[in-house]
């Protein structure tokens, strides 16, 4: 059985060499790369990459549930980075190295939203994977509707409780704008409960921002930025 | 790395490494000697035009002519403080600007530089932060904020502390400290440089390795919990993760590690604070730096006051940790720290009114 090999969490700075099972580009320039899971997590937890031990690791958000039998990440190309163009060569049976997952940016198991663009919706996807999705809302922004990644599925889950909001495109049943723009229009935001913000700098410290002025602790909220 | 902002046609040689420079010069066919000539120009004698460069071949000035500019570049904007501060407001490739802080004490003159236009990392208490991040600086950025200030020549101390994170821009940070320290180049003493960090583990450690400048660490909380709220980082690298990275490193010699410490009024300024920065930076010889907070406009939090942060700097002394304040440096002209930004400079080179 696959879970009696699975290892608990240890030093995530030894790196692990698995074997790559699949890696598909599922937008463009959008990959969503998987290994056989080799450790427990909790959704929301990072791990480390890299391709071969001269070159530093980088940190990417796990992408899958924590019963999935494969863990995954979810990544895009980055024009002239280290890592990204040759990780979207790979494919299965190709190695890669790994660190145990690792990380605080932990759902409360209360009810939460969590606030995401692009590929920040990798945390959130694997708390929804993980059964942590019903009590939360879950708001994603992208620039072009290819980037709704996992879309049917969290739909199917969240319900109306899953928000889109593209910026570059109008498309049907989603916010034509920025998240900060979708925000900024609600009347009222709860103020007792968690926020969590996965994506780039300025969305991060933008929402954070606008969630402050409307009266919620700094203390309720918790944001991984992906640099 | 630099891949962020719009490359100028005519790239600059100044931040060139000698490396570089003999790669230059020996493509163009030129004498080897030309590259040590150069980067004395360039280092020494701060020249600011290729036309200066008299004991070059006319060949090998018409040759830098037709494929560089020097790229040295005067500050748009000076401002001064009552306290003597000044603040130089430079452009950066790509029509983005970026900040340095001049800070005068007694005989020291300390420049604070700047590594990125804005920066990634998305601290709770920092005006860059809220700008967000517009792209990476060129070693020739870095080094001509020291270059390219009125006490150019009488700098006696630089510190990586203004805008952006200095180990998310690795490769340029690195080339930058090997230009003002090689003896080709500013032959500052590495000793009299400061490269601070909020933690970036991998880039730290290459430039512990690469690097015999001092580093200091933005820790202000030891924390987990506390510091991911205020910290975004932490998420990625945990203080703990930074800190027995440290304990590898030997700081009791000439090299030093500090530690940063903003002060925040009931968050971060308790005894059992005390306690566990105590605990967590057992075993290492270091300082620790705390800092006023300087509030940032719409912030949720609150500096401690005075008698606090002195009872706090006693605490820390009598657990025998070396504690110092920091005094706080042009907070009127906004170049004390955490206040450097060019947000507003970015929203009216987009939207021109």
């Amino acid at each position: 059985m696959i879970v009696s090999m699975i290892k608990k969490s240890e030093d995530s700075s030894q790196l692990l060499r698995v074997t790559i099972t699949s890696n598909k580009e599922i937008a463009p320039g959008v990959y969503y790369l998987s290994y056989q899971r080799t450790h427990d997590f909790l959704a929301g937890q990072v791990i480390k990459v890299s391709l071969d031990e001269n070159n530093p690791p980088r940190i990417y958000s796990i992408c899958s549930g924590n019963l999935d039998p494969e863990t995954s990440i979810l990544f895009n190309i980055k024009e002239g980075g280290l890592l990204t163009p040759k990780m979207a060569r790979l494919r299965p049976g190709d190695n890669l190295l790994v660190s145990a997952p690792y990380g605080g940016f932990i759902s409360s198991g209360q009810s939460e939203w969590w606030i995401s663009t692009g590929t920040g919706i990798a945390p959130f996807y694997s708390m929804i994977r993980s059964g942590l999705g019903n009590k939360c809302r879950l708001i994603h922004g992208v620039r072009s509707e290819s980037q709704f990644y996992f879309q049917k599925e969290i739909r199917s889950v969240m319900g109306e409780h899953y928000m889109t909001c593209c910026s570059g495109e109008e498309v049907p049943g989603s916010f034509y704008g920025r998240v900060t723009d979708w925000l900024s229009a609600l009347d009222e935001l709860p103020t007792n409960i968690k926020y969590y913000l996965c994506g780039k700098a300025l969305m991060v410290v933008d929402v954070r921002d606008l969630l402050i002025e409307r009266g919620i602790p700094f203390e309720n909220i918790m944001a991984e930025i992906y640099f | 790395m630099t891949a962020d902002i719009t490359t100028p046609l005519i790239p600059p040689i100044f931040g060139k490494t000698l490396t570089e420079l003999r790669m230059i010069v020996s493509e163009a066919g030129l004498p080897g000697y030309t590259a040590t000539q150069l980067a004395d120009w360039l280092y020494k004698k701060n020249a600011s035009s290729f036309e200066e460069m008299t004991n070059l071949s006319k060949k090998g000035r018409q040759f830098l002519t037709d494929h560089f500019s020097v790229g040295v570049m005067v500050p748009k904007k000076i401002q001064s403080s009552i306290d003597g501060t000044r603040k130089y407001l430079f452009p950066a490739a790509g029509g983005k600007f970026i900040e340095t802080a001049m800070i005068p004490e007694n005989e020291r003159i300390t420049v604070c530089v700047s590594s990125q236009v804005g920066c990634k990392m998305g601290c709770l208490f920092c005006m860059t932060g809220k700008q967000g991040f517009q792209g990476q600086l060129t070693a020739g950025e870095i080094v001509n904020q020291i270059r390219s200030i009125d006490e150019a020549g009488q700098v006696s101390n630089i510190v990586y502390m203004g805008m952006g994170e200095p180990f998310d821009n690795l490769d340029e940070v690195l080339k930058s400290l090997e230009i003002l320290t090689s003896e080709w180049g500013y032959a500052m003493s590495p000793r009299r440089i400061t490269v601070s960090t909020i933690g970036i583990i991998p880039g730290m450690v290459t430039f512990l390795e690469k690097s015999e400048a001092h580093l200091a660490v933005s820790l202000h909380t030891p924390f987990d919990d506390e510091r991911r709220t205020l910290m975004p980082v932490q998420v990625a690298y945990p203080i703990a993760d930074v800190i027995n990275e440290i304990k590898k490193w030997d700081f009791t010699k000439q090299r030093r590690v500090s530690f940063e410490y903003i002060m925040f009024q009931g968050l971060n300024d308790t005894p059992k604070h005390v306690q566990e920065l105590s605990r967590l930076l057992n075993g290492i010889k270091c300082r620790i730096n705390l800092i006023r907070f300087h509030p940032i406009p719409g912030t949720p939090l609150q500096g401690s006051n005075d008698e606090t942060i002195l009872s706090f700097k006693d605490k820390l002394n009598s657990k025998g940790i070396l504690t110092t304040i920091r005094a706080s440096r042009g907070q009127d002209i906004y170049a004390a720290c955490g206040l450097l930004s060019t947000k507003e400079l970015i929203k009216k080179s987009q939207n021109p009114s």
